[in-house]
């Protein structure tokens, strides 16, 4: 059995984060428990069969109408620890309108829904791990963290990978936003490479003349052990 | 961190994506289809169960927010997985994957069977149990546990319930509903005094 790597400190968030409120309740003070990693964990969840809509990962053409904003082209690619593609793997993403406000009940946000967009999507990635999406760039939107608690604007993005361990739910972010020094959720990562690996680029290339600003943003997935390496933790 | 471990992380190419929070407003794009809490179909074999899982925070307030996952095998403990190598079909009626939005009392309910043996550690056999990813807003990195099954004989020699403390295990068992036969219920404590064994994996 070949087993994942362990994820390196620093690069993923405290799980305690005083500044995020909500972290203080919702998560365990006693240490996690270590345990070996076993055909339960290195299983999971596979959705390359699964079919996925032909417009489903273009959040721009559900609706008679064009949505509010700035239409964006979307791109990246999906790769492990050692560089090799993430095939066949389910990206789905998800995000406020132009305005800053979510297709969402629980969202009070007094700013305008958009009739003619719901800000939900899904791709599968391709052989090379390429994924894209045509979507609109969403708001900053306010939330009642603390004193004047804004967000910078953001796309979430889930990712599952061959594995219960590759998963991963995130959030990319647009570069240059004046909001990451004052958000604690981006913060909350203590490796600043590794807050900065979370924001896309914008990429002339995959820009459209006339109709949407291109941008990249690549996602890794936990890698494997080069060599086997039997009962690693034991 | 052994050094094994230090060696390796200089060859990795590139390193995880940093993990963020899923937020409260994932319900319209994650959670859209309630089939996901059907694991196990009509004529699924393995004893068919209804699954309340219950999610609560410090406080013992219902979280009513978060998201829930989870993957089992098969009645005969086969995952549908390519790195399940037993030589065996996983059963078709199984779909082995779960994924439902908590309600306001902090509930989901699955609709699935107990799932059967699996290999461990060293070939030895695991107890049955379900794994659980659990995702809410506050929560920065999705937290890993397991549900195993009341009365079950094999959870004795379980290999990775023994390396639980033995005054939090009970943490991990759930048990039949006291009316409702078929029904078993198991409340995941984020933190607090009955705080729930997470998994570093
Ligand atoms: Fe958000």
């Amino acid at each position: 059995m070949q087993p994942y790597n362990s994820l390196i400190p620093g690069t993923q968030p405290e799980r305690r984060h005083d500044a995020y409120r909500s972290t203080v309740l919702r998560n365990p003070r006693r240490p996690l428990i270590q345990i070996p990693q076993t055909l339960s964990e290195i299983t999971g969840p596979l959705f390359g069969h699964n079919p996925i809509g032909e417009m489903d990962n273009d959040l721009t053409c559900h609706f008679a109408e064009e949505p509010q904003g700035q239409r964006i082209h979307l791109s990246g690619r999906v790769l492990d620890e050692d560089g090799r593609p993430v095939r066949n793997t389910l990206v789905e993403i998800w995000q406020a309108n132009a305005a800053g406000r979510y297709h969402h009940p629980v969202d009070r946000h007094p700013a305008p829904l958009d009739p003619n967009f719901i800000g939900a999507g899904r791709a599968m990635t391709d052989d090379q791990g390429d994924y894209r999406f045509t979507t609109i760039r969403p708001g900053a939107y306010p939330w009642r963290n603390h004193d004047n608690a804004w967000r910078p604007a953001h796309i979430h993005f889930s990712l599952f990978g061959p594995s219960l361990l590759t998963r991963l739910i995130t959030q990319m972010y647009f570069p240059g936003d004046p909001l990451f020094d004052f958000d604690p959720i981006f913060q909350s990562i203590p490796d600043e490479q590794a807050r900065r690996r979370l924001i896309s680029r914008f990429d002339l290339e995959t820009t459209e003349p006339e109709r949407a600003l291109g941008f990249k943003f690549d996602i890794v997935l936990r890698g494997r052990h080069a060599t086997p390496f039997e009962d690693v933790h034991q | 961190m052994c050094i094994n471990e230090t060696m390796r992380m200089n060859d990795r190419k590139f390193i995880a994506s940093a993990s963020q929070t899923i937020g409260p407003y994932y319900g319209f794009a994650l959670t859209t289809n309630p089939a996901l809490g059907v694991l196990a179909h009509p004529g699924a074999r393995g004893e068919p169960i209804q699954l309340v899982v219950r999610v609560l925070d410090g406080d013992g307030k219902a979280v009513s927010d978060s998201m829930l996952e989870l993957w089992q095998a098969d009645a005969g403990g086969k995952y549908r997985h390519p790195e399940d190598t037993e030589e065996r079909e996983p059963d078709p009626a199984l779909e082995g994957f779960g994924r439902l939005g908590t309600n306001a009392e902090g509930e989901a309910v699955f609709t699935t069977i107990k799932p059967g043996r699996v290999a461990g550690p060293g070939g030895a056999l695991q107890s049955p149990h379900i794994n659980v990813i659990v995702f809410a807003r506050g929560i920065l990195l999705h937290l890993y546990t397991r549900i195993y099954f009341a009365g079950d004989p094999a959870n004795e020699g379980d290999p990775i319930l023994a390396l639980v403390p033995e005054e939090r295990r009970p943490t991990l068992i759930a048990h039949p509903d006291r009316k409702q036969s078929g029904v078993w219920r198991f409340d995941i404590h984020l933190c607090g005094e009955h705080e729930t064994a997470f998994f570093d994996l």
